[in-house]
Order: C-alpha cells, then sequence, then structure tokens
C-alpha cells in the first residue's frame, strides 16, 4: 500500500512554508517603512509575527514527514528510495534525511526558522528589519523545495524531496503492469557517508551558513533605518557565533576527510571545501572591522561591505554546489537539479538588493575627519582584515574557473579552462605569505589594542620578539626545517603565540572575559603550526623497495630515479620490511553489528544482498561467546578490514585495520586507519585488495600421482607428501560411527616459511567425500583423489590461483594534533568572545529599554530628501 | 597622497597578482593533437584530456595493463579522446579501483614521446547512489 498520504501532507507544508514566508516579508516591510501610519506599526509587527509562527510550524511539518518517510522505509517515495535502506542504522538514516539536495535546503531552512525565533524574542527593537530580510530568504529557500511545475509555461520551480518513485521515473516498464509497485529495498546510503561525522558535520556546516544571515540582516537593517552605527552592537556577538559554528563546521569536514576519504589528507583544494572556506574569511575579516568599527568610519563603511560579501559569498558557494557548474571539477557537488536559473536568481536579488541600498544610504555613513596613524590598533586590525580578504580572493578567483567558462559559454566564446592541476603549489604560492602576514599581526594587534604600544612605545614589542626569535631557531632547528617560506610561516606563527600569550597573562590578571581575542589568536597560530608540520613535512614510509622491474626498456631506466615508489604490494602472511617497520597482512576481518571488534572474515557466511551473515563457528571475543554456530548475526556488509601487523625495530607489534567497502555499483572505496601517537599519526590505507566476496579464479584441475615421501611442482613450489594419517574429523563433514577418514599431509616449501595443506579422503558406505583443502597464502587447493592399494599411490588434483595480495601505503604526519588543538583553542577564543559580545549588548539592551528617551520604538521617519 | 590611496594601490596591485597567477596556472581542456602540439612547442604545463576506455563489442576494456605483483605502481591503459584518436596513457600508482565502471575518465598530466604520463585521474562512474548522476573520484599520483 502506498503511504500518499504522508507527500502530500508535506507538499502542503512547502507551499505553506513559502506563501507564509511571503505573507511575513511583506508584513515585517509594511512594519518598517514610513508610510505606515505610526499606530498601525504594532499591528502589522503582530501580523508579521503570526506569519512566521505558521511558517515555523509549516517547516517543521515538512521536515517531520520527510523524516517520516526516511524513518519508515516507504520505499514508493524516491527520496527514501534513494537514500536509504533497510540495513542502515539509527543515526545513519537520520544522515540520509541530508544526502541529498532536497534535504539539505530543508535543513537550512529548519535552521533559519530556529534562529529567526531566537531573534524575534531576543532582539524586539530590530525585529521588523531583521526580520523581513529573514522571511524572504526563508522565501527563496522554500521556493527551492517546491517542486512546483506552472502549467502552460513548463517551468519548474524548485524541486520537492515528495516525489514518489512512480513520478521520478515514470519511464520504467514496471508501473505498467504495476502501477503499485514498491521496491523491497533502497539504494541506500553511500558508504564513505555512513560515518558519524557525516551525522553531525552537515547541521553544524548548514548552521554556520544559517548563521551569516544575521549580520547581514543587521547591516541591511542599519542601513536601512538609519542606524548606521548602532547595528554592529547586536550583530557582533552572531557574527562571533558564526564564525566559529562555521569554522566547526568545515574542521568537521576536514576530519571526516582525514578519517574517511584516502587522499591522505584533510584539506583537498576542491572547490566545494573552498567555497566554503572562502565565506569564513570574509566573515572573520567582517568581524575584525565590526570591532573598531564605531570608532573609525573607514572600518564602519567596510563592515558593511563585508558583512554584505559574507552573505553573498554564502549564496554563491550554494550556486556552486548546487547548479551543476562545477561539473566535473569536484568530488562533492551535488548534481544538477535544473534549478541553476532559480539559485541565480536568489543570488542576484540580494546582491542588487544590498549593494542597491548601501548605495542609497553611502552618504549618511560618516567620513573620518583626519588620516588615521600607522601607531593605532585600528590601523593593524584594518590591514589584517585586508589580508584575510585578500586571501580568500586568491581562493575565490581560482575556484571560480568553471563559472568563467559557463558565462563565457553564454556569449558563444568555448574557453574550456580548467582548474590548476597542482592545487597544492597554485594556492599555497600566496596563501603562506598571506598566513604568515596575518598571523604576525594578530600579534601586533593585539599588542596595540592592549599595551597601546604606539609612538615611542614600540619597546613593548620587544621582549615577545626576542622569546620568539629564540624558539623558532630552536624549533627550526629541531624540526629541521629547510624551505624558506615555511620558517617564516614557523616565526610568524611562534610570534602569534608567544605575544598573543603575553598579552592572555596580562589580561587574566585584570578580567579574563575580555581574553577572547588572544585565546581565538593562538588557536589560529597553533593550528598553523599543525598544518605546516603535517602537510609539508608528511613522509610516505610505504616506499617500494621490492627492486622488481616491469621492464628493461629505456623509458623504465631513465624515468627510475622519478618514478614514484609510493605503494607497496603485501601477501598473505608474508612479512615485508617497510621502512623501520616490518608489516604482515595478516587477514581480512568483517565487522558485525553488535561486538565492539572486527571478526574474520572466515568464521561467517555473508549471506548475499543482506545485512546477515551465519555464524561458522562459535563467535568468541575476549572470552564472551556472542554467538554459536549456526546463528544469525547482524554485520555491516560492505565492510572489510585488511589486518596489518607492524612490528617496530623495539619488537613492539601494533595492529591497523584499513577500510575497504566493497559494493557491486562503486568498485572498491578505501578508508585509511591512523594510529596515533601525541607527536605523529601513521595513516594507512589499501588502494587495491582481490575481492574478498569473489573467489578467484582457479586454473584448471591439475592431477599428480605420486608416492609416499615424493616431491612433486604445484604453483612453482616444491611439495612433498609427507604422510597419510588416519584422522576423526573433518571440518564440515560430521563423521559417523562407521566412516572412515584419512587425511593427507602435503608440506608445500616457500622461500622463507612451510605449508601443511590436509586434503581429506571420506568413504561412507562405499560412496567417498573428497574434503579439498586451501591455502590462500600459496594460491592452492588440494583434492585427494585416489588411493590406489595396490601401488601404494595417491593421486591428487591440484587447482592453482593469484595469490592474495594487498596494495597499501603508509604515511606519516608529524604533529598533525598541534592542528586538533589549536581548532579547539580557537572554538574556545570565540566562545569567550562571543559570550562577552553578547553580554555587552543585552546590558545595552537593557539600559535602553530603562531609559525611555533613548528608546527608538520606531525607525526614525523616512523622508523623500533624505535619499 | 593620503596613506588610504597608498594603501588602495598595493590592495589592486596584490589582486592583479593574484588573477596574473590565475589565468597562468589554470589548466586547458585539449584534446591528444593539442597535447602533442604543446608539447612539441616545449610547452610543458599540465593539461586536461577526456576520453571513454577504448573497449570491445563485449563492453571489455582493451589494452590495460595493471600487475601490482611485479609493480603497484605501474598502471597503463589507453585512452579514446573525444576525436576518437587512441592514445597510451600511463599513471605511476595503483589502479584506481572504479576504473572499469567509469563512462568518462579525464586524465591530467603532460604528453610524452609515446605516451601520456598522467599525474591525476577524474573519473565519472555511474553512481549507485544518484541513479541520474555520474559521480567524480579523483585519483592522484604521487609526487616524490
Amino acid at each position: 500500500m502506498i503511504h500518499t498520504a504522508y507527500g502530500d501532507a508535506g507538499r502542503l507544508f512547502v507551499i505553506i512554508a513559502f506563501v507564509s514566508a511571503l505573507v511575513a516579508t511583506f508584513a515585517y516591510f509594511k512594519s518598517v517603512i514610513s508610510s505606515t501610519r505610526l499606530d498601525e506599526v504594532p499591528v502589522w509587527k503582530r501580523f508579521a509575527r503570526g506569519a512566521f509562527f505558521i511558517h515555523a510550524a509549516a517547516v517543521a511539518g515538512v521536515v517531520f514527514c520527510l523524516y517520516w518517510i526516511i524513518g519508515n522505509h516507504y520505499f514508493e517515495y524516491h527520496y527514501a528510495w534513494d537514500n536509504s535502506s533497510l540495513s542502515l542504522p539509527t543515526g545513519f538514516v537520520i544522515s540520509s534525511f541530508w544526502q541529498d539536495q532536497e534535504g539539505s535546503f530543508l535543513l537550512w531552512i529548519f535552521w533559519n526558522v530556529v534562529l529567526g525565533l531566537v531573534l524575534i524574542v531576543t532582539n524586539r527593537s530590530w525585529e521588523g528589519p531583521v526580520m523581513a530580510i529573514f522571511a524572504l530568504v526563508q522565501a527563496f529557500l522554500a521556493s527551492m523545495i517546491l517542486g512546483v511545475v506552472i502549467p502552460g509555461l513548463d517551468l519548474k520551480i524548485g524541486s520537492t524531496p515528495f516525489l514518489l518513485l512512480r513520478e521520478a521515473m515514470p519511464d520504467i516498464q514496471i508501473w505498467q503492469t504495476n502501477p503499485n509497485f514498491i521496491p523491497k529495498d533502497g539504494n541506500g546510503l553511500n558508504p564513505l557517508l555512513q560515518n558519524y561525522w557525516m551525522v553531525i558535520h552537515p547541521p553544524t556546516l548548514f548552521l554556520g551558513f544559517a548563521t551569516t544571515l544575521i549580520p547581514f540582516s543587521f547591516a541591511m537593517a542599519g542601513l536601512w533605518t538609519k542606524q548606521v552605527k548602532e547595528w554592529i552592537r547586536p550583530a557582533l556577538p552572531w557574527a562571533l557565533l558564526s564564525a566559529m559554528i562555521l569554522g566547526v563546521g568545515i574542521l568537521m569536514g576536514a576530519y571526516w576527510a582525514y578519517e574517511t576519504l584516502n587522499f591522505g589528507g584533510y584539506w583537498n583544494w576542491d572547490p566545494v571545501e573552498n567555497t566554503s572556506f572562502v565565506p569564513w574569511l570574509v566573515l572573520v575579516a567582517s568581524i575584525h572591522t565590526m570591532i573598531i568599527g564605531r570608532r573609525n568610519a573607514t572600518a564602519l563603511k567596510t563592515s558593511f561591505i563585508l558583512a554584505i560579501a559574507t552573505f553573498v559569498m554564502i549564496l554563491y558557494s550554494t550556486f556552486m554546489t548546487r547548479s551543476g557548474v562545477l561539473g566535473n571539477e569536484s568530488v562533492h557537488s551535488f548534481t544538477d537539479l535544473g534549478l541553476s536559473g532559480q539559485l541565480l536568481i536568489y543570488l542576484m536579488t540580494f546582491v542588487v538588493l544590498a549593494v542597491g541600498l548601501l548605495i542609497a544610504r553611502w552618504k549618511l555613513l560618516p567620513s573620518d575627519n583626519e588620516e588615521v596613524s600607522s601607531y593605532s590598533p585600528e590601523f593593524w586590525i584594518f590591514i589584517g582584515a585586508t589580508l584575510l580578504c585578500l586571501a580568500g580572493f586568491q581562493i575565490l578567483a581560482t575556484t571560480s574557473i568553471p563559472v568563467y567558462n559557463a558565462i563565457a559559454e553564454s556569449f558563444g566564446k568555448i574557453l574550456n579552462l580548467a582548474l590548476p592541476t597542482n592545487p597544492i603549489a597554485h594556492y599555497n604560492k600566496f596563501q603562506i605569505w598571506f598566513f604568515a602576514l596575518i598571523t604576525l599581526l594578530t600579534g601586533i594587534g593585539q599588542f596595540f589594542w592592549w599595551k597601546r604600544t604606539g609612538e615611542g612605545r614600540l619597546g613593548t614589542l620587544y621582549p615577545p620578539l626576542l622569546i620568539t626569535l629564540i624558539l623558532s631557531a630552536v624549533f627550526i632547528t629541531l624540526g629541521e626545517v629547510r624551505t624558506i617560506s615555511y620558517i617564516v610561516l614557523l616565526t610568524a606563527a611562534t610570534f602569534a603565540v608567544v605575544a598573543n600569550g603575553t598579552i592572555l597573562l596580562n589580561i587574566l590578571r585584570g578580567n579574563y572575559k575580555l581574553s577572547g581575542g588572544a585565546v581565538t589568536h593562538i588557536g589560529v597560530a597553533l593550528m598553523l603550526i599543525g598544518i605546516l608540520f603535517s602537510s609539508g613535512y608528511t613522509r610516505v614510509i610505504s616506499l617500494n623497495n621490492s627492486g622488481l622491474m616491469i621492464s628493461r626498456s629505456e623509458e623504465f631506466t631513465k624515468n627510475d630515479n622519478k618514478e614514484n615508489k609510493e605503494n607497496v604490494t603485501l601477501w598473505l602472511n608474508r612479512p615485508e620490511q617497510m621502512g623501520q617497520y616490518m608489516l604482515t597482512w595478516r587477514d581480512v576481518r568483517v565487522e558485525p553489528r553488535h561486538i565492539p571488534e572486527y571478526i574474520p572474515k572466515s568464521w561467517v557466511e555473508i549471506i548475499e544482498n543482506d545485512f546477515h551473515a551465519v555464524a561458522l563457528r562459535d563467535i568468541v571475543v575476549k572470552d564472551k561467546t556472542y554467538y554459536k554456530t549456526g546463528d544469525t548475526l547482524e554485520i555491516y556488509p560492505e565492510n572489510f578490514y585488511y589486518e596489518i601487523e607492524y612490528r617496530a625495530p623495539s619488537g613492539k607489534v601494533f595492529t591497523l585495520f584499513p577500510r575497504a567497502q566493497i559494493n557491486p555499483r562503486m568498485g572498491l572505496i578505501s578508508s585509511p586507519d591512523i594510529q596515533r601517537k601525541y607527536d605523529k599519526d601513521l595513516y594507512t590505507y589499501v588502494s587495491m585488495v582481490t575481492n574478498p566476496n569473489e573467489e578467484g579464479k582457479w586454473s584448471a584441475t591439475e592431477e599428480f600421482t605420486v608416492a609416499m615421501k615424493d616431491t612433486f611442482f604445484v604453483n612453482d613450489y616444491v611439495a612433498i607428501l609427507d604422510n597419510v594419517v588416519r584422522t576423526d574429523k573433518v571440518d564440515g563433514l560430521p563423521l559417523r560411527e562407521n566412516d572412515a577418514a584419512v587425511k593427507a599431509i602435503i608440506r608445500v616449501l616457500d622461500s622463507e616459511k612451510e605449508y601443511i595443506i590436509d586434503p581429506s579422503f571420506v568413504i561412507r558406505d562405499r560412496t567417498v567425500g573428497r574434503k579439498a583443502a586451501v591455502s590462500d597464502e600459496l594460491g592452492l587447493r588440494i583434492q585427494f583423489r585416489e588411493i590406489n592399494p595396490q601401488t601404494g599411490q595417491f593421486t591428487f588434483a591440484v587447482n592453482t590461483k593469484q595469490r592474495d595480495f594487498i596494495v597499501m601505503k603508509a604515511i606519516e604526519k608529524p604533529l598533525i594534533n598541534v592542528l586538533w588543538l589549536g581548532t579547539f583553542v580557537l572554538v574556545i577564543g570565540f566562545m569567550m568572545a562571543t559570550v562577552r559580545r553578547f553580554r555587552d549588548f543585552s546590558k545595552n539592551q537593557r539600559r535602553e529599554m530603562a531609559s525611555p528617551k533613548k528608546q527608538k520604538i520606531r525607525t526614525p521617519q523616512f523622508n523623500a530628501d533624505s535619499v | 597622497m593620503k596613506k588610504i590611496h597608498i594603501f588602495g594601490i598595493g590592495v589592486i596591485a596584490i589582486a592583479i597578482a593574484i588573477i596574473v597567477s590565475t589565468a597562468g596556472d589554470a589548466s586547458t581542456y585539449v584534446n591528444f593533437s593539442q597535447a602533442e602540439e604543446l608539447a612539441l612547442n616545449g610547452n610543458n604545463g599540465s593539461i586536461h584530456v577526456v576520453g571513454k576506455l577504448k573497449k570491445d563489442a563485449a563492453g571489455q576494456i582493451q589494452e590495460m595493463a595493471y600487475k601490482p605483483e611485479l609493480d603497484p605502481n605501474y598502471f597503463e591503459f589507453t585512452l579514446l579522446d573525444n576525436n576518437q584518436r587512441e592514445q597510451k596513457v600511463v599513471y605511476r600508482s595503483p589502479k584506481p579501483q572504479d576504473f572499469d565502471k567509469s563512462e568518462q575518465v579525464v586524465v591530467i598530466g603532460r604528453m610524452e614521446k609515446d605516451h601520456f604520463e598522467a599525474e591525476k585521474i577524474l573519473l565519472k562512474c555511474p553512481s549507485k547512489y544518484n541513479n541520474e548522476k555520474l559521480e567524480t573520484t579523483e585519483y592522484q599520483a604521487a609526487q616524490l
């Protein structure tokens, strides 16, 4: 039975959400503009608020419907079928909610509603203009998931998540025979996304995106109602909170990439990563200009520009990721849902509105009477903000290459430009120097700000400079840093830690609540040190020195010094020396759902196209029996773990389990396993495995007839028939009273060790059972065919196959923990700063409320002559 | 000359430098014939070539070799560019796992005498997770 009710309800809620957002926009707008009669203002406001509450309820309804559809596995809906499956545990069911575009738009809409409600409650005096902007954004976002086709025009507005499968894929044959067909199971979630980070990273990131709207709305409100300075006080805590959340969201994505993808790092300069980072840089710059904006007119003007730019960058980023313009260039971008026109209108509307309003009000903005002195803190902070913007601009200029192509195409030209082939070198060319200067300025700026360093007082900077030079000399020597740009960056970061640390100590003696800035700066500097060492001094330890040559042709010999040999082949159970470690690939393991450890794959039989397996033996982990032979257990069917044993020269042994996920449509996806030490990470992943789901191809059968102690050659190995003995146990074949069973003991000699292969021969009521024995290490299967009592000879059937191997890579990443530590410190600093500025705002608000003279019941009259 | 003017000129200068460097580092999409021409003219910047794998009637990939037991860091295959020109491509890293399933391959690198030396491979595979969509995955050869 098809549950149409939820989809219909969902669509209705989307329409209600869209309409109520438009109504709220209009009503809030009416409450602000001066043509509205004074006594009608509160009426409009109340009405607008009501419309926004209805909008909030409708959005909650949409979220509920979609979640209900996914959570209950209603696979008649395309969204549930496409993004989830029966085997998903609850946590990942939640992440399949935002796997696709519509769901992630919905997440964004949801956060905006939450923030809107918070603003209505906390900030009555700014409610009108701020919420007008909010509601307008909501109308645009809701239109993205409308999925309405305007009849006659053939114009599609939005893409709804509530499509039934038969509406989404009408061309499939099945609908003609069975219009009520419901698939048994869904497509499932991309295994790479089945990760706890993917449960929390998207909501955090979208909350970060959503919060950037708040400083923008306040800036717009300030221009609109001509309170060109007053908007900063309420906007600043939100800007700080937004920078914190967006920053954490981006870093969660980086950490997920580090743990899950196997490019060996946390930042790939992928266009989608970049477009989330650029708004963050601009946002941080805008925080700095806002801090000095009330004192300095240039900074105030800049604050408007940057608050607008931050939000516009978010919209641009949305356009880039969702319009399909990135097409070939990004591994993360969404598919084109045909919304690019709509996204473009959304982007351009706010660009035109914001820039138009800014130009209209530019004359109202104050100007500085005199030049700012180079000894003032404002000067240095302003330079820092400028550098942040330039850093953002460089990333943006390159990331937009696909957009240039699209623009040229619309003018009938073909550009064929592609992103730089070596993005790391390209971006670092500028970013290293920008960030070296920025980190220097974090120290200098703080000194000018707190220490009153200035003309004739430059001496205050000497002690930290001296300490920095000594410390960085030590670091450079110990870390063997030889590259000039790294030396500069390291010195700058050291200075930032020392200078901000000095400031921190001084403030701590006074009022620790003011130290958010210093703490944040220390966090940034630590992150840079971590990034510098972990990326700049990554060491590959899996260098291939097997010395095997593929070919002696000139091409190889001449390039031999250039050829990279960074991956090694490991054969099952054969130790291989790699750098200082002796490596052995021991086994393949699978992941049971209710046992805290991985178990050997040979213990279970995986049921195909399902998430269960049958235990082939009692499953005992750490002396606890979880399952008995023949029990069915739940597993993660796509996950295989490769047990790789590392033996350090000290004799210490540890094991890593890099993961390979195998599924029929995507081939193999490999994720690393990481051994974390305090000073470095050892990062290992498999780049190739023999498919654990497929038995390899066995060669044609070869027969050998040998006598006891005879030697014969199988698969290039020497084999010796040592003995044939009576046995009372044959694997997988319970023996009865009258059965006779013998086992051949065949010793196979490999270069380093000997293996025993023991096929069995069972006689039961004149029929013969022949249980073959297999050695995966040798790629051999031997079956005991015949016993000839006359000649005393035995016949064996031998098949051979490719021996099991994996290709793996191991990397050392020094000091990466400093990066995560820095992140942590950064977050704490942002929190302190947010709390401080929020207190400042609420104190001020209470003061305004208490003295009605100053209180602005409504905005000043809007006169035609002032424009 | 006020300070703000000097400052503005500085910012504009840096912005221009950024744009110039972006233009200089940007790669281009070409076909193998153009790639060859570029290499002959001594232009050895990296380029992108879009192509498809050479397959026989049964859909089996032709002329592809990867022998990890000999050298896990050597993979060669043949790519047909959009003008159907065949070209041997060498990629000195393990063979990307979903290579056999790819619909479209973008190789990034430079033309050598008799082959194309790929530093990076982008694959477009039919994705299990979005049925009307091709998914891009990126592989990069290591650089010592």
